[in-house]
């Protein structure tokens, strides 16, 4: 308030604000400068609340393409395009069972850009289910779920089965024979625990299946209800879910010092080579120093910071390049492959084959065999085995390493092999001889439901994961085989429900021997 | 309690469960108890105690000529009547596996989804069904009956025509 300097203008100020204000505008939004200095870099990063999820430096070994193959981030991308194109689909869908099937019509004819639009959600749904389960297995053949990493591993169990809740609840719902057949099946799935306790004549007092059944569709038909609900669970509790779920998991890679890697990964990779670019702007005068709070193995923690470059632009880029890959796929995918669209739904006529979504065809081959085994007791076995994996297997051998442990390739071979081969004859005997009910006609239901193809191949695949674990006198040797054996059991038994069964869930050989209706 | 009663309230040789402690516990109790409690009642709402599904109770005429043995399912119900000499007499065609809708077949009837089948009378020939169709309640005479599905009766209970 001196006198001195003349007040300005407020005039002047004001026009002259107004014209610097473009200029402000933009280095308000990219206030970190062009990412070109270690120190802009580093900014550039945690001055941005979504990229500061990820490190400023990342280690070499974590950008490896063999360390992940880039399917965590291919899963996100399709997880992201699912998002978009469904808000899109959202803005015609209606969720009533007059409406439904007309809307989704409306959409696939004419709607424009809706067909393709409704393949891209089609087609990023499919990738999204197969990127995970091949996330999954990476993660599992690398060893990666072992400390500090099972809290995350139990967080992935979660996402997984987050999403085939998402993509089995948008499968009802453009209401046609397909996915009304479908769920009917999958409800009564829901509903099979009374296999067991009609056998053990309980239903009355105690009904498990018939409650769940019943929260499910809203009532005891598949109907408006059932439709209300799945749309609900598809368009908002699933989507939160799972979006709560990758928050913790990626906070979760953070706080467990980035992707894990072997123990000697520094001396297995060498100094960057040459051409790597940047490294640092500014080579450091000191080793980092980390604050006290921060605990545990971060990538700069207890070791010199060579084998460590900048996340900008070296794991961006890598990331981005998997984002755009996935679009690009599930662009092509929806250019060429339109998803499937039959009949209005027809509650007195099923589809014949009634099919559920592909990921699921190995399940309901099982199931047609018992629905309480393939649908609730199989599936619930594997999820709690998967679960338990890094609380049994303690070892340290092998982390981080392909097939990393005792037995490596040569067992996984092994144990491909023999899940293969068990599956196989298995499902011979059955497609050719039928099972216990044909040859014993009176035999009880409890039989049935505890000696079916299905237990009889888990059973195969844990007699022989046990042997491994003595043979190698390794837990994790058992885990290597037991997790290859029912990858190749899913992938058996997907292949069969999907190419060899037809009309009555009879086996032909391909679907041009159906017969005709 | 006497000896270490002087320590009581120091930081190197605390009462064994302080009265504050306790308080607070019994409190962290009472919160995840109703906790509990409102978590499963919410599950009273998705609860539906009233289901919208259209009655299970319908009236049918059947048509004068009904060869035995051949079913007749009236539009839009999921059932099969029969009549013979010993009278009528209804069989759910929902299958008692997935709950799919069973096809009349030569031998009785089969189901499209995953290959039950069944004899004519409704029990199962073929897995993965694991009971027989069951049969439901008919009552009435002349053409007009009145069958309920929510009503099962043992196999072979036939209304006299
Ligand atoms: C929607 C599903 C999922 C998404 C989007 C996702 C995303 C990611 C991403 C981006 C990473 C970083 C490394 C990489 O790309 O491999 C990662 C790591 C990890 N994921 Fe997932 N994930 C999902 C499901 C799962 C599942 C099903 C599991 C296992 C049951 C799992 C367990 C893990 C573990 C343990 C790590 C740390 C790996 C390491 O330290 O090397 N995730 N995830
Ligand atoms: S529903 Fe009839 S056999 Fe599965």
């Amino acid at each position: 308030m001196s006198n001195e300097t003349p007040p300005k203008s407020a005039l002047r100020e004001f026009l002259g604000n107004l014209v610097s204000a473009p200029g402000r505008i933009y280095r308000a939004a990219f206030r970190t400068g062009t990412p070109t200095t270690d120190r802009t870099r580093s900014n550039f990063i945690f001055q941005n609340v979504f990229l500061h999820l990820h490190a400023v430096r990342t280690h070499r070994w974590s950008l490896r393409w063999s360390t992940t193959m880039g399917l965590g981030i291919a899963a996100l991308a399709a997880f992201l395009i699912t998002l978009v194109t469904g808000i899109l689909l959202m803005c015609y869908y209606k969720p009533s069972p007059e409406d439904a099937y007309n809307s989704i019509k409306d959409i696939h004819f004419i709607v424009p850009t809706g067909r393709f639009i409704r393949n891209i959600h089609r087609w990023a749904a499919n990738i999204m289910v197969i990127t995970v389960i091949l996330h999954m297995a990476r993660v599992f053949f690398t060893a990666a779920y072992r400390k500090p990493r099972e809290f995350n591993w139990l967080i992935g169990m979660g996402l997984l089965v987050t999403t085939l809740g998402l993509s089995f609840t948008g499968y009802l719902l453009p209401w046609d024979q397909l996915a009304y057949w479908a769920i009917t099946i999958g409800a009564n799935i829901a509903q099979s625990p009374r296999e067991v306790t009609d056998a053990l004549n309980i239903t009355a007092s105690f009904d498990p299946g018939g409650m769940q059944r019943q929260l499910l569709l809203g009532s005891d038909v598949v109907g408006e209800e059932a439709l209300i609900r799945f749309n609900l669970l598809h368009v908002m509790v699933l989507p939160l879910l799972l979006s709560a779920l990758l928050a913790v998991h990626f906070w979760r890679i953070r706080k467990d010092g980035g992707l894990t890697r072997p123990e000697d990964a520094d001396k297995l990779l060498g100094p960057p080579p040459a051409d790597t670019y940047p490294v640092f702007t500014e080579a450091p005068q000191k080793t980092y120093h980390l604050a006290a709070i921060v605990r545990g193995r971060t990538p700069a923690v207890n070791q010199a910071p060579e084998n460590t470059i900048p996340s900008m632009p070296h794991l961006f880029y890598a990331e981005l390049g998997v984002f755009m890959l996935t679009v690009l796929v599930c662009v092509g995918l929806a250019m060429f492959l339109n998803a499937p669209l039959k009949e209005l739904a027809n509650p007195s006529v099923p589809e014949n084959p009634a099919k559920a979504p592909w990921y699921f065809l190995g399940l309901q081959e099982l199931v047609s065999f018992s629905a309480f085994m393939g649908g609730t007791g199989i599936p619930a076995i594997v999820l709690i085995g998967l679960g338990l994996i890094p609380f049994l297997d303690r070892e340290q051998r092998g982390t981080g390493e392909w097939f990393g442990g005792p037995g490596g390739w040569p067992l996984v071979k092994q144990a491909i092999a023999v899940g293969s081969a068990a599956t196989l004859l298995v499902e011979t005997i059955a497609i050719r001889f039928g099972w216990l009910r044909e040859w014993f006609p009176h035999i009880p239901q409890l039989v049935i439901t505890f000696v079916n193809p299905g237990t009889i191949i888990a059973s195969i695949y844990a007699v022989y994961s046990i042997w491994l674990v003595k043979r190698y006198n390794s837990a994790r040797a058992g885990a290597l085989g037991l997790f290859t054996c029912f990858l190749c059991g899913f992938l058996i038994l997907t292949a069969i429900g999907t190419y060899f069964r037809g009309p009555n869930w009879d086996f032909y050989w391909s679907p041009a021997q159906w017969p005709k209706h | 309690m006497s000896e270490t009663s002087n320590h009581a309230g120091s930081r190197l040789d605390p009462e064994p469960i302080p009265r504050r402690d306790f308080l607070g516990l019994s409190s962290l109790g009472a919160m995840c108890a109703s906790l509990i409690f409102a978590g499963v009642g919410i599950f009273r709402l998705p609860k539906a105690a009233v289901l919208s599904s259209p009655s299970k109770k319908f009236k049918v005429a059947l048509p004068e000529s009904l060869p035995a043995g051949q079913g007749f399912t009236p539009p839009g119900r999921s059932v099969a009547l029969f009549r013979d000499e010993e009278g009528v007499y209804a069989i759910s065609l929902v299958c008692t596996h997935l709950g799919c809708i069973v096809k009349s077949a030569p031998e009785g009837f089969e189901c499209p989804c995953h290959g039950s089948r069944f004899a004519a009378d409704g029990a199962v020939a073929k897995g993965p069904a694991p009971r027989a169709l069951p049969w439901l309640q008919v009552s009435g005479a002349g053409v007009e009956y009145l069958v309920d599905e929510d009503a099962t009766v043992p196999p072979g209970t036939k209304v006299k025509a």
